[in-house]
């Protein structure tokens, strides 16, 4: 399937190969760098790109394109969803996926890499058999293999491979058994230019971060599970309880992991925690434009909306900007016309705004359309649906672990859209 | 980060020859002339005896690879090392070897001979990495020892190095096609493995090799259904879409009488769909049945839209697509739509296939129409697909809502967008007649925009709408004719000149005056609509000669000198059609027809019209082209062929008894006699029975052969039993023999012998195949047994009799203390469970209590009270016992539903003065009842329970428990379990009190003392817990 793997950097090096079947020349990967200068920008690059021999299927994670070459038939999404698979093992293995990362470690990546995939098949993914047949690297563990000469590489068949749960690895052991999970909500939303909402969902994760020994079997239960709408999750939950009593049966990974996405179904109303007043206007045949923007929170439950940042592409007319922000700090990019302000905490007492002018370019016409307004934020100990977990059992083992939760909101890629509405066509 | 710091420091102390290692200053160390050097350094640190200078050289070599570089002069050097104890070094060199082995073919021959001796080596692992790296090196003449391996490997005991084998089949036919029919034997054999391990690579060399082999399918068609939810993610997707193109050979089109029905309402919604309209029309006759296979296949994909993997996803969605009834293919919209929020990738692929779904399917996706609402961050590629998908959905209800959303659209600064957006407006204005206008004066609207590519692409588009009425739209064209001064892209003036001469009829006034201009800047404009001048000059010439002569003559003088071809031909040709000569051209009597014919409109479509003859999500759908290796996706068949194709004959034969056995039992009162026939019969199977027991011990014998693989063996197990059943069937056949000949029992004389015989067996625990054979041979089948059964284990009384005779195998009860004598003040209270069932509730665990008094004094009015219990537990109290003397013990029975858990039953134990809070905690063994079955059944069922829900372990037996009958006594005694009577293997049953789930106990004996214990069981933490509490009784 997979023929061979290429590595492109920003600044469009191959850095790294790895062939599966026999050798492709790199210079397969010209038609590549054609179609990157092609698009625009780096995300327009198509993730799939034929050429006369070839095909090749492209990510770009951390500034990174990660180029697989294929030669016949096989499901695009397939080799997409591997080639996120790798990037989120190395991630896993090296805390960062980075140029510098992966040529620091390129023996760990290479054995990696062959342990992934066979013939162009994958063979191993869970990061949990990897890591007992290649153990990340750490610094005690290098000086020792120095030092002793022993290695970093597992020479016994990882039992997961061949059980029934191969997620898990085994014989764990920890002194201190903690199970953390984490309830991550995000909201995007669409508002229109007078406030109302045009689309709002909220999209959630629940990671897990579990240590726990021996093999638990842990069951998690929901006040609310109606709430969820659509979900999917990680091989280790099994279906057919969820399915009948809408709780989570599994036995964890070991180490962290994804649990479970789910949205939420749109019929709830999604209350919109912060909201904009904004009054963005150019004159016409004036080089002055006014630009205020205000912001506040709603519907928090008295949690503090944080790491607030607002941005928004003005219009290219605009040449510079003068403002005035009532807290945080404010770039404004000439060239990309990027606005972006960081506000940090909303205070509800003294709300944060940002006034002042912009300057237009002289002699050119009034832009007309409105700028769109982009807002980040996070609210800690609170899932915006209101999503809550009612308990968390272990089974099969004898100790008492400790459990933890936790909560957050966030925005999602595009939380709150403003945008002009105009008379239908 | 740090870490390859501290490494460096310290292997530079440690005298390496060459200070970098690995990946250190990588890129900058490697000029071409410190080559050379350097590498006569590795051959060195290769050549030296301590393994640490091998790795770190083989760090480096490997680093090199992977930076490009050509490090295959260190060959000889590097496969030296082949057999290197260091297992790091080891798989640095098989890395090194894989890559060069093809250039350097001799050589690499060197190597094969370790992995020869590899492939005999006890350790799984290395069995199957040594095949892994010999059917990697791409070195022709070793094809015959690879075939060779691949065959030894596919029989192999481990599931991982049959996996091996399964990867290692594509390989080979790359290199050799030649080897085709050897290797599709092999596979042949591979798919009827029946690991989860297996099944995804299998079909992947299925996919690579034969993939015209549909009839290597049939057979194993149900087996891979039901394995596909265990199979690893990669695995369920080739198998998925290889599934597809089978059910589409396999299976009749379960649309085809719908569409029929709904013809009238179809047509509008899915006018496209003529191929199928037709097809129906043949099959008009008989009404549709969905074969069960068909279903099956349906059912079975259905959960995995809930995968985190998006290729699952995609999978399952074009399964549904391609091969559902219509009602149903909505069901994968919501995973779809979920896909939406991944990687952009993800969303890439995704929106492309829901593009040519929404074609078809348009009401899949309405619900979901706001989640292809375009946000301003998306890539432009994805931008343009979403609005692609939501003008196909667009219908007369939510065209305003698609239409107002295009409209912010327009005034985004990505331009490429907007003219895209622009498009799809005139699209839905094609498509939804309603709207037309109201496109049309929006479209107008947008002629006074200030960006002008905005107006270019609008004019483009209104161009097209207004052919198709434009007897309604003199005005709009005059609005156009005036924009010719403003516009200056060549795409949108060619397109206001053709309009113009096109109507010129409705513009009388204005064209010529157009023309004039133009006639003056012609020298100045593009060539498309230096085209389009010409084509207004001919045309007004036809229809108003008088005002235009003159003027179209300049024009065609001026395209007579210039540079481009095209123009220069096209105005000879059109002074030739139109300016009447004296030669007169015979076509110039045609020229208005020529020029002034009625030209259709065009029509607006989707570029993913149609796209669906490829299969969804494959690469050759989101190209629109054919991929190599593409394998095309069948027409249904006019009619089904055979359906008994897939039937597997063990497993079917059973499932039809089934079906005759409830009335065969029913109608059990007509007694008929025992005949000679069945006797024979069970002599057959006794006979067949024995040889299948020298070949277990065979098995077993094989297996301390290979030395210390007990997990593999123990995985390799329950395969070789279903080969040997569907070998010699005796156990099922027999019983089918019974069914049909409809005997009946003659239960009483025998069922007592019968009980002599078994109690006497039980013992002998080897010998209980024979007995079990004789039961059969009664003939009076299964009631009997379960009978007996029941009276050995349950002290059940069916007859009246069994109660007094039968007394428990396990003598003592095991009594726990619920309350000791100090703290109890005097009252001692102990518990034990009497497994018998609870009179009043059969969900209660039934508890013996035992009270005895030690005080002086009498305790009275012993009870319990406040319960405090997890939800869903319940208890029945025993009757308060009102007075106890003193020295005098008493025992009484109370009931808990511990509701499957092995959480405490917490309550107080009062008597008149005191209270006590005590609470009683069941073993997990106890919270079952054992379950009368067969050993098919068990089988059965324990084929339902693999997954997740099966446990395995290997455990050394305890001194005390070497034989058969101790090993049934302590499995018994640990869990409140039956045995099943004629099992091969140590088989035990029973069920959970509260949920009725079945538990499954298989204990199966090795020469070595060790055994490997399975547990089945649908509640997993059951099955780990009893596990445990098995696991400890039978080694001590």
């Amino acid at each position: 399937m997979i023929h061979s793997l290429f590595l492109v950097n920003s600044s469009g090096d191959i850095f790294l190969e790895k062939h599966w079947k026999s050798v492709v020349s790199r210079s397969v990967c010209d038609y590549f760098f054609e179609a990157q200068e092609r698009a625009s920008e780096p995300e327009n690059v198509p993730p799939v790109i034929p050429t006369p021999h070839h095909y090749l299927i492209s990510v770009l994670r951390h500034r990174i394109y990660f180029v697989a070459v294929i030669q016949s038939e096989v499901p695009p999404l397939f080799v997409i969803e591997f080639l996120h698979r790798v990037v989120d093992t190395f991630q896993d293995y090296f805390g960062v996926c980075t140029e510098a990362a992966i040529k620091d470690n390129v023996v760990v990546v290479y054995e990696l890499l062959e342990e992934m995939l066979d013939n162009g098949f994958p063979l191993a993914t869970e990061s949990n058999i990897l890591k007992e047949l290649i153990k990340p690297p750490t610094i005690l563990r290098t000086v020792v293999n120095t030092i002793t000469g022993s290695t970093n590489v597992g020479e016994q068949l990882p039992t997961g491979q061949l059980s029934v749960v191969p997620w898990r690895r085994t014989g764990v052991k920890y002194t201190n058994n903690e199970a953390y999970f984490d309830v991550v909500e995000e909201i995007d939303a669409i508002i229109d230019k007078s406030g109302s909402t045009i689309t709002a969902e909220i999209q959630g994760v629940i990671d897990a971060c579990v240590k726990l020994s021996g093999m638990p079997d842990l069951t998690l239960s929901f006040m609310n599970p109606r709430l969820l709408d659509d979900v999917s999750f990680h091989p280790c939950v099994r279906f057919k309880r969820w399915e009948a009593e809408r709780i989570l049966s599994f036995i964890p990974p070991d180490g962290n992991f994804r649990l479970l996405s789910y949205h939420v179904s749109s019929q709830n109303l999604v209350a919109i925690p912060v909201y904009v007043k904004h009054n963005i206007t150019f004159r016409e045949g004036s080089s002055q434009g006014r630009f205020e923007l205000t912001l506040g929170p709603k519907q928090t439950m008295g949690k503090a909306v944080e790491s607030v940042l607002v941005s928004s592409q003005l219009p290219r007319g605009v040449l510079n900007v003068n403002l005035n922000p009532s807290q945080g700090t404010y770039t404004f990019d000439p060239v990309t016309k990027l606005l972006s302000w960081d506000v940090g905490k909303i205070n509800p007492q003294k709300l944060p705004s940002l006034k002042g002018s912009m300057s237009l370019q002289a002699g050119a016409s009034k832009p007309d359309e409105n700028p769109t307004i982009n807002i980040q934020f996070k609210i800690q100990q609170m899932a915006i649906s209101g999503l809550k977990v009612n308990r968390l059992d272990m089974y099969g083992e004898k100790y008492k672990p400790f459990k933890g939760i936790k909560y957050m909101t966030k925005a999602g890629k595009v939380p709150e859209g403003r945008r002009d509405e105009a008379a239908l066509p | 980060e740090g870490s390859d710091g501290k490494y460096h420091v310290g292997s530079s102390s440690m005298k390496a020859p060459a200070k970098p290692i690995a990946g250190n200053n990588y890129g900058h160390h490697c000029k071409p002339e410190c080559f050379r050097s350097r590498h006569d350094d590795l051959k060195e640190m290769l050549d030296s005896n301590k393994d640490s200078l091998k790795l770190e050289a083989m760090k480096r070599i490997v680093a090199m690879m992977a930076r490009g570089k050509n490090a295959s002069d260190l060959f000889p050097a590097v496969v030296k090392n082949v057999a290197c104890k260091n297992i790091e070094v080891k798989k640095l060199v098989y890395v090194y070897l894989v890559r060069y082995a093809e250039e350097q073919q001799d050589l690499a021959l060197l190597s094969i001979s370790t992995f020869q001796r590899g492939l005999k080596d006890p350790n799984q692992l290395i069995r199957a990495s040594a095949l892994r790296v010999l059917s990697s090196i791409r070195v022709t003449i070793i094809i015959p020892i690879m075939m060779l391996a691949i065959k030894d490997a596919a029989s192999d005991m481990s599931p991982y190095v049959r996996k091996t084998a399964a990867h290692a089949i594509p390989k080979l036919y790359s290199l050799d096609p030649e080897q085709k029919e050897p290797l599709i034997e092999v596979i042949e054999k591979l798919l009827a493995d029946k690991t989860t391990l297996v099944a995804g690579s299998v079909v992947m060399a299925f996919e690579g090799v034969c993939p015209e082999r549909i009839d290597l399918i049939h057979k194993n068609y149900r087996k891979l259904c039901n394995l596909l939810i265990d199979v690893e993610e990669w695995g369920q997707v080739v198998i998925i879409n290889m599934l597809t193109r089978y059910a589409r050979t396999q299976f009749l089109n379960p649309n085809a009488n719908e569409v029929l029905l709904e013809e009238g309402e179809e047509k509008e919604f899915y006018g496209s769909d003529e191929e199928e309209g037709k097809e129906e029309k043949v099959e008009k006759k008989k009404p549709y049945v969905m074969d069960p296979d068909h279903r099956l296949l349906l059912r079975n994909t259905k959960p995995l839209l809930q995968s985190r993997n998006a290729a699952v996803v995609m999978a399952v969605a074009q399964l549904y697509f391609h091969l559902a009834p219509k009602a149903e293919v909505g069901v994968t919209a919501k995973a779809l739509v979920r896909l939406l929020r991944s990687h952009s990738e993800v969303q890439f692929v995704v929106l492309q296939n829901v593009a040519t779904m929404s074609i078809k399917r348009k009401g899949m996706f309405e619900t979901y129409l706001k989640s292809f609402y375009i946000r301003s961050t998306d890539p432009t590629q994805i931008k343009v697909l979403k609005l692609e998908v939501l003008t196909n959905l667009a219908t007369e209800t939510s065209i305003s809502i698609i239409l107002r959303e295009f409209q912010t659209y327009i005034k985004s600064m990505d331009k490429d967008f907007v003219a895209a957006t622009i498009q799809a407006i005139g699209r839905c204005a094609t498509n939804i007649g309603e709207v037309r206008d109201t496109c049309l004066n929006g479209l107008v609207q947008l002629l006074s925009n200030r960006d002008e590519l905005v107006v270019a692409e609008s004019v483009v588009v209104i161009k097209k709408l207004l052919q198709m009425q434009p007897e309604q739209h003199s005005d709009i064209i005059k609005h156009m004719a005036k924009l010719i001064e403003n516009i200056q892209v060549p795409m949108a003036r060619a397109s206001i000149l053709w309009l113009i001469g096109e109507y010129c009829e409705h513009v009388p006034k204005i064209a010529p005056d157009v023309l004039r201009k133009m006639a003056k800047s012609f020298t100045s404009e593009e060539d498309i609509v230096k085209l389009q001048i010409l084509n207004l000059a001919a045309k007004l010439y036809l229809t108003n000669s008088k005002q235009t002569k003159l003027l179209t003559q300049y024009v065609l003088n001026l395209a007579k000198y210039d540079q481009n071809y095209d123009i220069r031909d096209r105005a000879r040709f059109i002074r030739q059609l139109i300016v009447p000569t004296d030669k007169g051209g015979a076509l110039s009597k045609y020229a208005k027809k020529l020029f002034l014919a009625l030209k259709p409109a065009p029509i607006l479509e989707s570029p993913f019209k149609d796209r669906d003859h490829f299969q969804l999500g494959s690469l050759s759908h989101l190209l629109n082209v054919k991929a190599g290796g593409y394998q095309e996706l069948p027409d249904w068949p006019e009619t089904a062929p055979d359906p008994s194709v897939r039937n597997v004959e063990v497993m079917d034969k059973r499932k039809e008894k089934k079906k005759v056995e409830k009335p065969f039992y029913s109608d059990s009162e007509d007694e008929s006699r025992l005949t000679e026939s069945a006797d024979s019969d069970s002599n057959t199977g006794s006979g067949s029975e024995s040889s299948s027991a020298t070949e277990e011990s065979d098995s077993g014998s094989k297996s301390e052969d290979s030395g210390g693989e007990s997990e593999s063996e123990q995985q390799e197990k329950p395969n070789r039993k279903a080969d040997k059943s569907r070998v010699k069937p005796w156990d099922v056949s027999n019983w089918e023999d019974f069914n049909n000949n409809n005997e009946e029992e003659k239960i009483q004389p025998d069922w007592i012998n019968c009980k002599h015989t078994y109690t006497h067996l039980a013992s002998k625990g080897s010998k209980i195949n024979s007995f079990s054979c004789r039961i059969n041979s009664m003939a009076n089948g299964l009631e009997l047994l379960k009978l007996f059964w029941h009276s050995r284990v349950l002290f059940v009384c069916i007859l009246p009799c069994s109660a007094q005779t039968i007394s428990p195998t396990f003598s003592s009860l095991k009594t726990y203390e619920l309350l000791h004598r100090l703290t109890g003040e005097g009252l001692a209270v102990g518990y034990c469970f009497g497994r018998q069932p609870f009179v009043r509730d059969p969900h209660m665990v039934t508890v013996q209590i035992q009270f005895t008094n030690h005080m002086d004094t009498e305790a009275r009015n012993l009870r319990v009270r406040e319960p405090r219990l997890q939800s869903g537990m319940r208890i029945k109290e025993f009757p308060e016992i009102e007075v106890l003397p003193p020295g005098e013990t008493v025992t009484t029975v109370m009931g808990i539903d511990f509701c499957d858990s092995t959480q405490a039953a917490n309550f107080q134990l009062c008597t008149h003065t005191r209270k006590f809070c005590v609470s009683i905690q069941p073993p997990v063994g106890e919270l079952m009842a054992p379950v009368f079955m067969l050993e098919n059944e068990f089988k059965k069922e324990q084929g339902q329970l693999m997954g997740m829900n099966e446990i395995k372990e290997t455990l050394v037996l305890g001194e005390a428990c070497q034989s058969d009958y101790a090993i049934v006594q302590r499995v018994t005694a640990a869990a409140n379990v039956g045995q099943v009577p004629c099992g091969s293997d140590q088989e035990f049953a029973g069920k959970t009190m509260t949920s009725n789930s079945l538990v499954l106990v298989t204990v199966i004996t090795k020469r070595d003392r060790t055994a490997q214990l399975t547990v089945n069981c649908e509640k997993m933490v059951i099955g780990t817990m009893l596990v445990k509490d098995i696991l400890h009784a039978l080694s001590q």
